[in-house]
């Protein structure tokens, strides 16, 4: 067993038994379940919605040389630098250069989880640069030097008190438990550190290739604050992040807010499309854009699975997700969690050490219902678990089902197979889930059903 | 080979097999939907120009946004000098402009204007940001702004009350309608930032309960003329 199927089951099994974590997320997720209904309810058509965009992401995913050609030639064309990167260490590379040669010692972050996933924070440190996180949950899992446990609501597993004692200890400055009194002490804090960093560095949501145009979604202004004040700004790009139109935001912005959050827009949805420009007053004097690919190109080669590009990192998923609710975000061990995790990370890090995660499923496919862009996340998880056993078949599983080939297709093994289980089905109960059971990976959690007295073909011969 | 021609190269290489298209309407020939298509899916917006400035306003309410409309430049004045004196501002920060300019001396405070180069740590120090803006869209109750019509990047996040102040006829219906605007307007020469800005800046990230101004505006207000 690798270690990363170990933490997960031991993490999983301890988060599962925790009352109080399950309870806390599931009244964390109350109050955004009734306005994500009530968002989609306001829509005219939220199925035709999903439709269209699960169509206009396909146009862009599959003419994605295209409109990477065209985005970035009209980023170039107004003075922003477009850098391309293949794996995460070229991109930590691309982004520590850019730093050395601003000769840069702070900077501020807005939120970004391909950040998190090519692990730059820690690249960066490394080189002696100072990183700060200005969205108010990445900054508090950044000061318990922790990942994000929601790729949406980075510390929703956190209760204010906890996060009270975190400002006391790492700010010494928190006059309250209370959420409003703890927000103003990071607004404070955060306010010098925009005006005082070299670089403002931002991830993005969606990239238009008709206009060449970066667009970043948050509720809080840091984004914002982050592409405005420092001199240089550098935002890290998934390739897949592109659309075809500027137009197709009018539709893409509204249905990420609702999916993501329950509302009917986040409060900045803002496009970039260039460094500060001749005649405007403010803004960074360089922009470089860094391209991100990292296995993003395996996964289009997948043809059954290309749709998980679609992905708008809206977090429907793990909210409406049976396992994530119960195991919580960082058992999942990945920077990617939830359904859409499960999916791609096994293709982003290699299928062997991850197909775990797509076992861990009920195939509720509540996932696949709420995707904003229909994505057909519950197939997909199927999908790995096929590509796993037939890229490398399990012993066990293997020798159980030859076993039970051999068993089912002669009468006279059938027969007495039933008549061992039926004998010995008593006996079970004394061993259950203990270390005597040989089944005791699935009997630990499960009942089995007991054995009918008679069998059907029993009561059909003796029927007279 | 650079990188750059090793992506594209992978990419090309991907898509020589194509993908089953999406959902329900694979006998399709076309697969992009139309932009006007999108209209028919979004929140209804009315008709009239009055639906639609009353969507307005009781979107912008949703949003813990202060929304007013006015007969007369006079009674902006009078709603502008109003707010000053409850708030107590002292000192202002804006850009030049017809609308601004007329609120920036109602007010009769110290201005820093962003026009030419300013100083960050003046800004920071205003009360209140007035801005003029792009576009008002109903269907969202928010407000279009953008670095050439509002003073820059910082003016409208920076200040802890942002006030824009707005012409009915930059009242748009929808979505599409704001960026078919945008486009007219600008295209191709965008400029370098276009923010939809939908409510007071807002976290949620301690227990999911709302709190405003977490990093930009605590207010927005927005005074039509």
């Amino acid at each position: 067993m690798s270690s990363f199927v170990s933490n997960f089951k031991a993490l999983a099994s301890e988060k599962t038994h925790d009352l109080r974590h399950r309870q806390f997320i599931r009244t964390a997720l109350r109050g955004y379940e009734a306005a994500r209904d009530r968002r989609k309810g306001a829509f005219r058509s939220w199925e035709s919605a999903r439709q269209s965009a699960a169509e206009t992401k396909w146009q862009a995913i599959n003419h994605l040389d295209a409109h990477l050609v065209a985005l970035t030639a009209k980023l170039e064309a107004r003075g922003t630098k477009v850098h391309w990167a293949s794996t995460a260490a070229q991109a930590r590379e691309i982004i520590a250069q850019i730093l050395r040669d601003k000769k840069a010692r702070s900077i501020i972050k807005s939120k970004a989880m391909t950040s998190e996933e090519i692990h730059l924070n820690h690249a960066l440190e490394q080189e002696g640069f100072t990183v700060v996180e200005s969205d108010l949950g990445e900054f508090i899992v950044q000061l318990r030097r922790e990942t994000p446990y929601h790729i949406v609501f980075p510390s929703m597993h956190l209760t204010r008190g906890e996060i009270k004692d975190l400002f006391q200890r790492e700010l010494g400055d928190a006059p309250s438990d209370n959420p409003e009194d703890l927000t103003m002490v990071a607004r404070r804090v955060m306010r010098q550190k925009y005006i005082a960093a070299d670089v403002g560095f931002t991830g993005a949501n969606f990239a238009i290739a008709e206009t060449g145009m970066i667009s970043i979604t948050e509720n809080e202004g840091n984004a914002r604050l982050t592409a405005a004040l420092p001199k240089t700004m550098v935002t890290l790009l998934g390739i897949e992040k592109v659309l075809p139109r500027f137009a197709d935001l009018a539709l893409f912005l509204p249905m990420l807010a609702t999916a993501g959050a329950g509302q009917p827009m986040t409060c900045y949805n803002t496009m970039y499309s260039g460094p500060r420009q001749p005649g405007e007053v403010d803004g960074p004097e360089e922009w470089h854009v860094v391209l991100l690919d990292n296995r993003r190109t395996e996964l289009l080669a997948d043809v059954e699975q290309r749709d998980a590009l679609h992905c708008i990192r809206c977090g429907a998923c793990l909210n409406v997700c049976p396992i994530f609710r119960n195991v919580g975000g960082h058992t999942y061990g990945t920077t990617y969690s939830g359904p859409i995790g499960s999916v791609i990370t096994p293709h982003l890090r290699g299928l062997q050490d991850w197909k775990h995660l797509s076992n861990a499923s009920s195939l509720c496919g509540a996932c696949t219902e709420t995707c904003p862009v229909k994505i057909d996340l519950h197939h997909h998880l199927l999908h790995n678990r096929r590509n796993a056993s037939v890229s490398k078949p399990a012993f066990f599983e293997r020798m159980a089902y030859q076993v039970f080939g051999i068993v089912a297709n002669e009468p006279k093994f059938w027969w007495l197979a039933k008549k061992i289980g039926w004998l010995t089905q008593p006996f079970q109960k004394l061993v259950k889930g203990s270390a005597l059971d040989p089944a005791k990976a699935w009997t630990k959690t499960r009942d089995l059903p007991p054995m009918p007295q008679e069998t059907f073909k029993d009561w059909w011969e003796n029927r007279k | 080979m650079s990188e750059r021609e090793n992506i594209l190269g992978r990419i090309r290489e991907a898509l020589q097999t194509k993908a089953p298209l999406p959902g329900p309407h694979q006998a399709r020939g076309t697969v992009m939907p139309a932009v006007p298509a999108i209209r028919k899916w979004l929140p209804p917006v009315g008709t009239s120009a009055e639906e639609q400035t009353v969507l307005f306003a009781q979107n912008a309410a949703d949003l813990k946004a202060d929304f007013q409309l006015f007969a007369s430049a006079d009674e902006l004045k009078t709603a502008l000098v109003k707010v000053r004196d409850a708030e107590k501002w002292r000192r202002i920060a804006s850009h030049g402009g017809v609308l601004s300019d007329f609120a920036c001396q109602a007010l009769g405070l110290p201005v820093v204007l962003t026009d030419r180069s300013y100083h960050v740590q003046e800004m920071e120090q205003c009360d209140v940001a007035i801005t003029e803006c792009d576009l008002l869209v109903a269907q969202t109750g928010g407000v279009v702004v953008t670095s050439r019509s509002a003073g820059g990047r910082a003016l409208s996040v920076l200040p802890p009350h942002h006030v824009v102040i707005a012409r009915r006829d930059q009242l748009v219906a929808d979505l599409p309608a704001a960026f078919s605007r945008l486009q007219q307007k600008y295209a191709p020469d965008y400029p370098s930032m276009i923010s939809f800005i939908t409510g007071p800046s807002r976290t949620g990230d301690i227990e999911r309960i709302l709190v405003l101004g977490a990093h930009g505006p605590k207010r927005l207000t927005v005074f039509c003329l």
